[in-house]
């Protein structure tokens, strides 16, 4: 690896635990950045010379943390600028640094700085660019990228965040228990919600927002290892995995979305799949369900069957059964519909979701659902009815796309024989 | 004599490999493995998924299993295993009957992502 690579590859791996501490002493979200900033533009010179740190977040919280407050002191009095040496010696500084951070204490930094980012004052896209560019320390050019707005758009979104959180009170002291697991699944959300941003993206944007889902895997992984006996954050982390194991077969060339039925299943990535029935396996010896549990046990129901045929639907019926008493929602009735539908036939499906129509009535997937139940019934009219509702509020190309294809076959279908097409 | 080597390194950095850098570095260590094997001397070769998969059995009495991998140090790697199981679970009765047979110590179980059994003769 060259200099340059390492470097940045221990940059953003220290970048979470850096900044939390940073943010514990300064209790300032733009100061801890900037200190961090600093430190890092440090270790760019320091680190090709000295090689690496022994524990590199170690030295950038103590670098970062003593050029911020020189910078305080220096705006207070004026005073000369202290020689460069006397703060990059830091061999036995680190070693103290060291001792202290082998503690609970960096947990609840991260924890904390993930936590500021998903204050529930912030509106959800707030939430998220603010972690990414925090957290993650992605550049804003990279976040507005993966979110098709403008540099200046984001730069305003992230810049109204901060000015936010900055009026938020947000307590610096240790959690307790009970406030330690509501925000862990408050930033578990926030961690689905970044996912989804790059999952739900079309076939012509899929590959620019792909980013979105790799930073959020890595983002679940880096809370699974500090909280390593949260069964919801190994069902989290397996239901990021298990869904994007699939990317590759999510989309045909032409960007046209393919539904899981019609994936191909050898473009499926196994070694995610592997890991994420693993972790599945893990989190259930805990018998304490959650719904990203059973999220990610219903995706490893489609990770484990090789052909679509072979798909245990009785099962997945079963576990959104579960998942409606826990979180009970029309969108998860409407998806165990679709299980009921293979299961005991699309009549059972389609009456399990008449009742969900007031609510669903501007819900893209209700009516494509709905109409397909009515074809397989041959109710042809009305699932036509259906999938021109369904087309009229799609949200991107392909789903309209996907749905074209339906009406495409009803027409087909409900040509009678013998009889030339087109008047 | 047989030689064990055991492969150490950041699996953040591993872990964000693409599916392409990942291929590329597997097919150069396969040409060193193809090597091997034609001489009759590569054992069992295993890719070990990540830590966060990982289950530890303390062989206290009675045992402890924790979530997460081995972390204390003032023990020392002494051998492995590879035993095939279905689930976790299992896995967890062989720790404990090995355990049982000899008390003290840890057992890290980690679900292996890609396994060589390999031709090396004694």
């Amino acid at each position: 690896m060259t200099d340059a690579a390492w470097i940045d590859a221990a940059l953003t791996s220290a970048r979470p635990q850096a900044v939390g501490a940073l943010l514990r002493y300064f209790r300032n979200l733009d100061t801890a950045e900037e200190a961090f900033q600093n430190a890092s533009l440090r270790a760019l010179k320091s680190w090709p010379q000295n090689g690496p740190p022994r524990d590199p977040a170690g030295w950038l919280i103590m670098v970062g943390r003593n050029v911020a407050i020189d910078d305080i002191r220096r705006s207070r009095k004026q005073e000369p600028l202290p020689a460069d040496e006397a703060i990059s010696d830091l061999d036995d500084a680190e070693d103290a640094l060291a001792e202290r951070l082998d503690g609970s204490h960096y947990r609840d930094d991260i924890l904390r700085l993930l936590f500021i980012c998903c204050h529930p004052e912030l509106p959800a896209t707030q939430q998220i660019a603010l972690a990414l560019r925090i957290v993650s320390g992605l550049t804003v050019k990279q976040i507005a990228r993966a979110f098709l707005v403008s540099e200046a758009a984001m730069e305003q979104r992230i810049t109204r965040a901060k000015a936010r959180v900055a009026d938020a009170d947000v307590p610096f002291e240790t959690p307790g228990a009970v406030e330690r697991t509501e925000r862990l699944a408050a930033v578990a959300a926030m961690i689905y919600l970044i996912f989804n941003e790059g999952y739900s993206a079309s076939g012509d944007t899929a590959e620019i927002r792909a980013p979105l889902c790799e930073e959020a895997i890595r983002l679940a992984r880096l809370l699974l290892r500090l909280f390593q006996g949260e069964p919801e954050i190994m069902g989290l982390t397996a239901l990021l995995l298990l869904q994007h194991a699939r990317a590759a077969a999510r989309f045909d060339a032409g960007g046209a979305l393919v539904l899981l039925d019609d994936q191909d299943r050898a473009l499926w990535n196994q070694k995610m799949i592997a890991e994420g029935l693993a972790l599945i396996d893990k989190a259930m010896r805990h018998r304490r369900s959650g719904p990203y549990q059973i999220q990610a046990a219903i995706a490893a129901l489609h990770a484990r069957a090789a052909k679509p045929e072979d798909t245990d639907w009785t099962q997945i019926d079963l576990l959104y059964g579960a998942l409606e008493i826990m979180q009970p929602s029309p969108v998860v009735t409407l998806n165990r519909a679709v299980a009921v539908s293979k299961v005991r036939g699309p009549q059972a499906a389609l009456e399990m979701i008449e009742p969900l129509g007031q609510r669903l009535s501007n819900y893209f997937h209700f009516f494509g659902v709905r109409g397909a139940f009515l074809m397989q019934l041959g109710r042809n009219d009305e699932a036509r009815v259906a999938f021109d509702r369904a087309i009229a509020l799609a949200n991107t190309s392909a789903e309209a796309a996907h749905i074209r294809m339906h009406l495409d076959r009803l027409m087909r279908d409900s040509q009678p024989r013998g009889v030339k097409a087109g008047k | 004599m047989l030689y064990a080597i055991l492969c150490y390194h950041d699996e953040d950095t591993v872990g964000s490999w693409t599916r392409e850098q990942d291929a590329a570095v597997m097919k150069k260590l396969a040409v060193v493995q193809d090597k091997l094997t034609k001489q009759g001397r590569l054992g069992p070769v295993a890719r070990l998924l990540p830590t966060t998969s990982a289950t530890t059995l303390r062989k206290d009495d009675p045992p402890v299993v924790l979530d997460g991998p081995y972390a204390e140090t003032k023990e020392q790697l002494l051998g492995f295993y590879v035993v095939d199981c279905n689930n976790l679970d299992e896995a967890l009765d062989v720790a404990r009957d090995l355990g049982a047979a000899n008390p003290g110590g840890a057992y890290e179980i980690r679900p292996v992502g890609l396994f060589e059994p390999g031709s090396a003769a004694t």
